[in-house]
């Protein structure tokens, strides 16, 4: 557990297996933290914490804010509406601003790829990539890892099926990459307009359709996003659903599914299966303000030394 | 002509500041010359900007008023041509202008280069590119050739009047940047060529495959996330432009090949008589789609860095002339407009100051081609534009570079002679570095640090350091 962690969280390739248990276990703690009456922690007091949203996003924006600010950080959050950004200014004109006040991460959604990336290069801040276009969310990823490890212990050999959309799912590629680093076995599924050509280079396997869905133990569903119908990837909701919905007539009850929101009821997720005791998107949010204060407390505060303790 | 280069510049169709031509003895360079028999070391006495002599190493003397050049151990070629550069202007001048771009060309040992039309305006009018050739006269240090837009504003539409372009003094015809995407279009542009003369040169793209597509479509984009631009986007435009170029009996050029499928679809057309022609970029010849996985934007340029397969197969292309020449697509842009996130950036890498050490260090280095071969395919582009091809003989004007194959540097460690820095072999480190570079009779790029001797006489006006600070600004 010697584990040195890195300095920014941009891609799950920047944790091997023992860096994404070190950033679990320390979630653990923190999510009793969570249990709590007074949810709050001292570890970053005095300290300050930018989140840059670019995006709309509801759940990673104020899991990351509430994170912060239960270590007691001071949190400054933006986003792009209402900000100079919509004036005009450069990514790296506002991160030069942002700097001035000397924050100890900056968090940055952005709907282009190598974002967080091109930020860590222009700050003394530790960067969390809070999703860059349909590269990568890797704290999404944990946060599924953390469920995951909860849920069956261990992820060794565990069989997971992404279905869905992977072409522009930043989620799926973080979640093959994480998954597979913690020895599940992983295969995407989705119309075959929808899967990138050469996506077993990351490690899965591929198939165009659910014949066989009943090897898996886990379902992660991901999000069919209305505006691909139009751009023709699908000849529409109502064929994709027939396809490749995820309702209870496909799965067995102890088949778990998780999804990573916001759901699109009655596409991709049937409305039954999404308030089923097996679907864990609840525990998924949950674990995401237990997850991101641990990526904050690693990435800021943790030290191989205090991962032994842990 | 009135100016004292005039009868050095070896084309009407090609523009350049007059200067005078140059005396000067280079010894005992390693002179290559893949179009003759020259393969050794030799003195070459240039008097007045023409080749005077070819001698035994230290067989000619140096005259009153000759500098003299130790070229032990160095190599002289051919000055190189490319085909295919963006310079800019008018226009765009904050990336590059015709005194920068033409610079950064002589800095790789360029004597000649052909720009392309996608300026704004577009060089697509008479007026356009008269006002272009008047600036070349005043501020182009190596001669420029210019293509004149097929399409008016390169909008496929409306064919550019093709008979006066070329009258004035256009070489040929491009959309580059952009794909002639109707059939129909080219069709009229290739039957006007009987009457306009002038090679009709190609950026092959369909855009109903390329889509918005930033990168190659494979196993890297899968990983990134990015918007994939399959090689047969390039490829199935080649084949229905040589069947076009075939049913019209035309003369069409495809520029920057960058896969397999095209390679093999130029091979064909070549094997049933059309009449075609395809150029390489050393961008494409030396790395692939892997690099782009760090999302450095210096990497992206259309058509996109591809596989391993195809790289190797635009070196075999290369070696057995089935891929006609070396064309840089020198492209500059600021460093605002790449600094940003992949995505975001506008396509396109510099390249004229670095193709030769390039190609040299990871091609002819490594074994993959021949010195000579790669010197031919650099020199190769003159030719197919109707331009005459530098020579190393008695006679010809000089058009020669001196370059140190042993020399070795770290791209961008001095900064760049163009005016933008998005070279995608920053940092790396190659061998082969020019020290001299004459165009058309004259000095038209020398090293700061190369040290001529002045011939007794006239000794001061014209020492090293005079001349390399010029070549230095």
């Amino acid at each position: 557990m010697s584990t040195r962690m890195p300095r920014h969280l941009i891609s799950i390739d920047d944790l091997d297996r023992a860096g994404i248990e070190r950033v679990l276990d320390r979630a653990e703690s923190f999510a009793e933290v969570s249990g709590r009456e007074i949810k709050k922690v001292p570890a970053l007091r005095g300290r300050t914490v930018v989140n840059l949203f670019y995006e709309a996003s509801t759940r990673t924006s104020s899991s990351f804010e509430l994170a912060a600010k239960r270590l007691s950080a001071d949190v400054v959050s933006i986003r792009s509406a209402g900000s100079s950004v919509d004036k005009g200014e450069s990514l790296k004109d506002t991160i030069r601003t942002l700097s001035a006040y000397d924050p100890a991460a900056i968090v940055i959604r952005s709907p282009q790829a190598g974002a967080a990336q091109l930020v860590a290069g222009w700050t003394e801040a530790a960067v969390i990539n809070a999703g860059d276009g349909k590269h990568e969310h890797p704290t999404q990823a944990l946060l599924d890892v953390f469920t995951l490890r909860r849920r069956f212990g261990s992820l060794d050999r565990l069989n997971i099926w992404i279905v869905g959309d992977v072409t522009h799912s930043r989620v799926a590629r973080s979640d093959i990459l994480a998954f597979t680093r913690m020895g599940a076995d992983v295969t995407v599924c989705g119309p075959p307009t929808l899967i990138p050509r050469q996506i077993e280079a990351l490690g899965c396997k591929a198939t165009p359709t659910l014949d066989h869905i009943a090897e898996a133990d886990v379902v992660y569903v991901l999000r069919m996003q209305h505006e691909r119908m139009t751009q023709a990837f699908v000849p529409s909701l109502r064929e994709y659903a027939a396809r490749y919905q995820i309702n209870q007539q496909r799965l067995r009850p102890d088949q778990v599914v998780m999804h990573p929101g916001p759901v699109n009821r009655g596409v991709e997720l049937s409305a039954a299966m999404i308030d089923s005791p097996q679907a864990l998107i609840g525990d998924q949010v949950k674990a995401g303000v237990a997850v991101r204060m641990a990526v904050l407390y690693e990435l800021l505060v943790g030290s191989p030394v205090l991962a032994a303790v842990a | 002509m009135a100016s004292p280069s005039g009868g050095l510049i070896a084309s009407p169709k090609l523009f350049c500041t007059p200067r005078p031509g140059v005396d000067l003895l280079i010894r005992g360079a390693h002179v290559l010359d893949p179009r003759g028999e020259l393969d050794q070391p030799h003195d070459v006495l240039i008097r007045d900007g023409r080749i005077a002599e070819i001698g035994a190493v230290q067989s000619i003397p140096a005259d009153d008023g000759v500098d003299v050049v130790d070229g032990t151990a160095k190599h002289v070629f051919p000055g190189f041509v490319d085909p295919h550069v963006h310079l800019r202007t008018p226009g765009q001048e904050y990336k590059e202008d015709l005194d920068t771009g033409t610079a950064a060309a002589a800095a790789g040992g360029y004597c000649a280069v052909v720009a392309m039309p996608n300026t704004t305006p577009t060089v697509d009018t008479a007026a356009v590119l008269g006002s272009l050739i008047e600036l070349a006269r005043r501020d182009a240090r190596v001669p420029v050739g210019f293509l004149a837009s097929i399409t008016r504003g390169l909008r496929g539409e409306e064919l550019t009047e093709m008979a006066e372009l070329s009258d004035l003094g256009a070489i040929g015809f491009t959309d580059d940047g952009k794909p002639v995407v109707s059939a129909g279009m080219l069709r009229k542009a290739l039957q006007y060529q009987r009457l306009c003369g002038g090679i009709i040169a190609l950026h092959e793209e369909d855009p109903t495959l390329s889509q918005d597509g930033v990168m190659h479509e494979g196993a890297v984009s899968a990983r990134l996330g990015l918007a994939g631009i399959p090689s047969l986007s390039e490829s199935t435009m080649v084949a229905r432009d040589a069947a076009l170029a075939r049913y019209e009996d035309a003369r069409v050029h495809f520029q920057h090949l960058s896969c397999v499928e095209s390679v093999q679809a130029l091979a064909a057309a070549k094997a049933a008589g059309i009449r075609v022609s395809g150029e390489a970029s050393p961008h494409h010849l030396t790395l692939t789609d892997d690099v782009v996985r760090t999302l450095d934007s210096r990497f992206k340029m259309n058509p996109p860095l591809r596989s391993e397969a195809d790289r190797r197969a635009l070196i075999d292309g290369l070696r057995s002339g089935i891929i006609d020449c070396i064309a840089t697509d020198h492209a500059p842009h600021a460093v605002h407009e790449k600094e940003v996130p992949f995505e975001q950036a506008p396509m396109g890498v510099t390249g004229l100051e670095t193709a030769f050490a390039a190609l040299y260090t990871e091609l002819v280095v490594s074994g993959e081609l021949e010195l000579a071969t790669v010197v031919e395919r650099m020199t190769a582009g003159a030719a197919l534009y109707g331009l005459p091809t530098p020579r190393i003989m008695v006679g010809e004007p000089a058009n020669l570079c001196l370059i140190d194959l042993e020399a070795r540097f770290e791209v961008g460690e001095d900064g760049y002679v163009s005016r933008s820095p998005n070279c995608a072999f920053h940092g790396r480190t190659l061998f082969g570095r020019v020290l001299l570079t004459l165009a058309a009779g004259a000095v038209a790029y020398r090293r700061p640090m190369l040290v001529t001797t002045a011939a007794p006489t006239h000794a001061q006006s014209r020492s090293a350091q005079t001349a390399g600070a010029e070549a230095d600004r």
